[in-house]
């Protein structure tokens, strides 16, 4: 239910698959609504997002702000281009760490399955220093990064392959 | 060889290199070996090889007239841990994302009923 891939799509993409016990008009608005997506949103472990635009329509303002309570922060801002309520989101967001990092061009699609949602999100590959300045952040924020063995990794390049993309 | 990380995704892109990856990470393999299972001729695998040694995946030493190839484990994991890093942001995520839609039920059931 709760398994969550994440596989490349040529060099340029990122697909990310979940499914969630909700129906999809419910997964859409804690994607769009701020006192929602501060919620869920809030970054590391131990870290909240104080502050959160979302004006969904195409055009409107994103910003969030992450702050781990001792000084540090963060922020991302982007515009919403299309919305196709409860089912497709299409935004651009970029990171601030502290220099705006490239656009990243991020399209959701939420479709029901059964009583639930299958969310695929697709995004754009970072680029190197992009990757790299995240990579920072991450450790600095205390992720700590599993390694994935390599067999995981292309078996799950071979399910993106044998599954197709949804709605393709 | 420092690991580029365009270059391998790049790479990775290709199935039958993700193929010959995970054949590799069996063991050593030659090109003959190689090309056996994948039905390919060795040229077109030699090729597949180069573009995986260029972007720092996989390494080759000399024994004799064979090259024999193995996973470059810097390459590897330079890729692994970037790619798991954003995985595991994400499961942490979704997972406080499912705690906030089990919220909202009893909320959509008093609006809808």
């Amino acid at each position: 239910m709760s398994k969550i891939t994440l596989t490349t799509e040529g060099d340029r993409h990122i697909v990310v698959t979940r499914r969630f016990a909700a129906p999809p008009e419910a997964v859409y608005r804690a994607h769009t609504e701020p006192k929602l997506l501060q919620k869920w949103l809030s970054g590391p472990e131990g870290w909240t997002m104080p502050a959160c635009i979302s004006e969904a329509r195409p055009n409107g303002k994103i910003r969030f702000e992450w702050t781990n309570g001792k000084g540090g922060g963060f922020y991302l801002t982007g515009e919403y281009l299309e919305l196709e309520p409860f089912s497709r989101i299409v935004h651009v967001e970029r990171m601030h760490l502290p220099d705006p990092t490239p656009d990243n061009h991020v399209e959701t699609i939420f479709q029901a399955d059964g009583t639930g949602t299958l969310l695929t999100l697709r995004m754009t590959l970072p680029d190197a220093e992009t990757r790299a300045a995240m990579l920072k952040t991450g450790m600095e924020h205390g992720m700590e990064a599993s390694y994935v063995r390599l067999e995981a990794m292309t078996a799950a390049g071979h399910n993106s392959a044998s599954q197709g993309a949804p709605g393709a | 060889m420092q690991p580029d990380l365009d270059a391998a995704f790049s790479a990775l892109s290709d199935p039958t290199r993700r193929a010959i990856l995970a054949r590799l990470a069996l063991g050593e393999a030659t090109v003959m070996q190689l090309a056996e299972p994948f039905e390919m001729t060795q040229p077109a695998v030699s090729r597949h090889l180069k573009v995986l040694e260029s972007a720092g995946l996989i390494s080759r030493r000399i024994e004799g007239t064979k090259r024999p190839c193995r996973l470059a484990q810097d390459g590897i994991q330079a890729i692994d841990q970037w790619l798991s890093m954003l995985r595991d942001a994400l499961a942490r995520n979704y997972d406080r994302l499912d705690e906030v839609l089990a919220d909202m039920k009893p909320e959509n059931g008093k609006e809808k009923q």
